[in-house]
């Protein structure tokens, strides 16, 4: 598989305090990656560092090689690294004041563009992609805040899809939702590593069993151990990994 | 047990739990007293502008001006003072708001918040007597007209600058509402900054940022102490920027301590419909809050 996300010597800090420490790993092609560990480890701030969210926050900071196809995200501008890499988040965050429509079309039309029905496709197919569009075409006037907290990730989902990213990022989607609509995002995740690169952190270790093909486990900081997900569970090289996998710590 | 306030005494006994009841009763009863005492004046001035205001409400009050006895051209100045105020300081107000809530983390925020604070807390005649001196300043140097110095510029200046601050920290907190992941989503979907504060941040807070403006347009419409000294007053109609001006807490005051009964009559009325532009501005922020709620 082709290599998407090439990670080299990564390290972040918030002010003085170090939270991930020369990390380097790759993530392929039309695969999902997932990011396990306990609280506190890192994952967040990693994933955050791959769309350079992590400088958002006051004081944050980060140093080393991301490269993104071959090209170093520090070097680009910031806005246009994260169209081509989306996120979703742990909470679902739509825009209250914005419809379902306007929430989905929101990252096209405040990045300039105006056409409508170049408008109405993007939200359609993002709806589509995104599994949702059957349970809300016909409200796509209503609040985007009035959906169940599971539709509401999807809808988070389908807005990211909407500008068209190649990777989509996200932060524990799934931690706030019930095991049903877990199950409907999980689904979602499969079909989409088809068009694009998936990360997902997750402190729900079956859930990277069930949907990653590749797992990496972070532990205060630093990336003990990173392959095959199968392998990962089955046969761990490091015995921090097995500790953590079989749920002797964490 | 529990004691159901007004209607019964708990028995005359003084063990622990009936203790608690009759402890209950005072408090109750002392907090009732407390919402009279603060009520009464609200309750007097509204009841009084309200019974002898109304007896002066006719044509004539509002087709006069104070020259005659009229109120006409005392509505007209407040309207244009409250507008022209609102115009410099709304845009003004809410800018420093959005930069104290998105970009003031560090030693210069904390500053212009702590400044912007202290302006909120100036007594209004003292900002009156600061744009009377600024322009008497500008007057004597030769930069403007002497004739600026008690003119409608004058005044405004003097409503603007109690109004930014008030604006300003109002709308920061309006926009500190918003929550982080609302900002962090659209700056996720390659959202420059500025268009996420001016599309997505400003929108999610714009009931609060209504209300803010409201009551300052609210607290400014009922300045008396700054127009003394600025805007003056006038007997007449609007005559331009340069020229005094009435509004209607100036003519209140004057109306008010004149010797004649018509005019005393005439403060009445002209009291009222500050009360009322007042209470609509009030009920109309809240219909706004409310609105904008309810859609969410």
């Amino acid at each position: 598989m082709a290599v998407k996300i090439h990670v080299e010597g990564l390290s972040a800090w918030y002010g003085a305090k170090k939270a991930i420490q020369d990390i380097g790993m790759d993530f392929a092609e039309h695969e999902v990656t997932a990011i396990i560990g306990p609280s506190g480890c890192g994952k967040s701030t990693l994933i955050r560092c791959l769309n350079r969210m992590h400088e958002t926050i006051p004081k944050a900071r980060a140093e080393g090689k991301v490269l993104l196809d071959g090209e170093d995200i520090y070097e680009l501008p910031a806005v246009t690294v994260r169209r081509q890499i989306g996120m979703v988040f742990q909470k679902a965050n739509p825009f209250p004041t914005m419809s379902i429509y306007d929430n989905v079309a929101a990252g096209l039309r405040l990045n300039g563009e105006r056409n409508r029905s170049k408008l109405d496709a993007g939200v359609l197919k993002s709806l589509k992609a995104a599994a949702l569009w059957d349970e809300v075409k016909d409200s796509l006037d209503k609040g985007g805040a009035g959906l169940s907290g599971g539709q509401q990730q999807r809808l988070c989902i389908a807005r990211a899809l909407a500008v068209e990213p190649e990777v989509l990022l996200m932060d524990e989607p799934c931690s706030a939702l019930d095991p049903i609509a877990t199950a409907k995002i999980e689904d979602l995740i499969f079909d989409l590593k088809k068009g694009y690169t998936v990360v997902i952190v997750t402190h729900n270790m079956q859930q990277a069993a069930r949907v990653a093909d590749k797992t990496a486990f972070l532990y205060l900081g630093k990336l003990v151990e990173f392959k095959n997900t199968r392998d990962l569970f089955e046969r761990p090289d490091q015995e921090l990994t097995e500790k953590y996998i079989t749920g002797r710590f964490g | 047990m529990r004691l159901r306030f007004p209607f019964t005494l708990p028995p005359f006994r003084f063990d622990r739990a009936t203790r608690r009841l009759w402890k209950d009763l005072f408090m109750s009863v002392a907090a009732l007293v407390c919402v009279a005492i603060a009520l009464m004046p609200l309750v007097s001035i509204l009841f009084e502008a309200g019974a002898r205001g109304l007896q002066s409400i006719q044509p004539g009050l509002f087709l006069f001006d104070t020259r005659d006895g009229g109120i006409g051209n005392s509505i007209q100045g407040t309207l244009i003072l409250v507008a022209l105020s609102s115009g410099v300081a709304l845009p003004v107000g809410i800018l420093t708001g959005v930069y104290l809530a998105e970009f003031g983390k560090g030693r210069v925020g904390t500053g212009v918040r702590f400044f912007v604070d202290v302006m909120t807390q100036i007594p209004s005649i003292v900002v009156g007597i600061f744009a009377y001196s600024l322009i008497l300043t500008l007057a004597f140097s030769g930069l403007v007209g002497t004739r600026l110095v008690f003119s409608t510029v004058t005044g405004v200046i003097a409503l603007a600058t109690i109004m930014i601050p008030f604006v300003a920290r109002t709308s920061e907190e309006a926009l500190r509402l918003v929550p982080i992941s609302t900002r962090e989503a659209a700056l996720a979907l390659g959202i420059p900054r500025h268009r996420t504060i001016l599309r997505v941040v400003l929108p999610s807070s714009a009931s609060g940022l209504i209300t803010g403006a409201l009551l300052g347009v609210a607290r400014v419409a009922g300045e008396t102490a700054p127009l003394l000294v600025t805007a003056l007053g006038s007997l007449y109609g609007f005559s331009g920027l340069d020229q005094p001006i009435e509004s209607l807490p100036h003519t209140i005051y004057t109306f008010g301590l004149s010797p004649s009964t018509a005019e005393n009559q005439a403060a009445w009325g002209a009291s009222l419909v500050l009360v009322l532009i007042m209470l609509t501005i009030s009920i109309v922020s809240r219909v706004i809050v409310r609105l904008r709620s309810v859609s969410e």
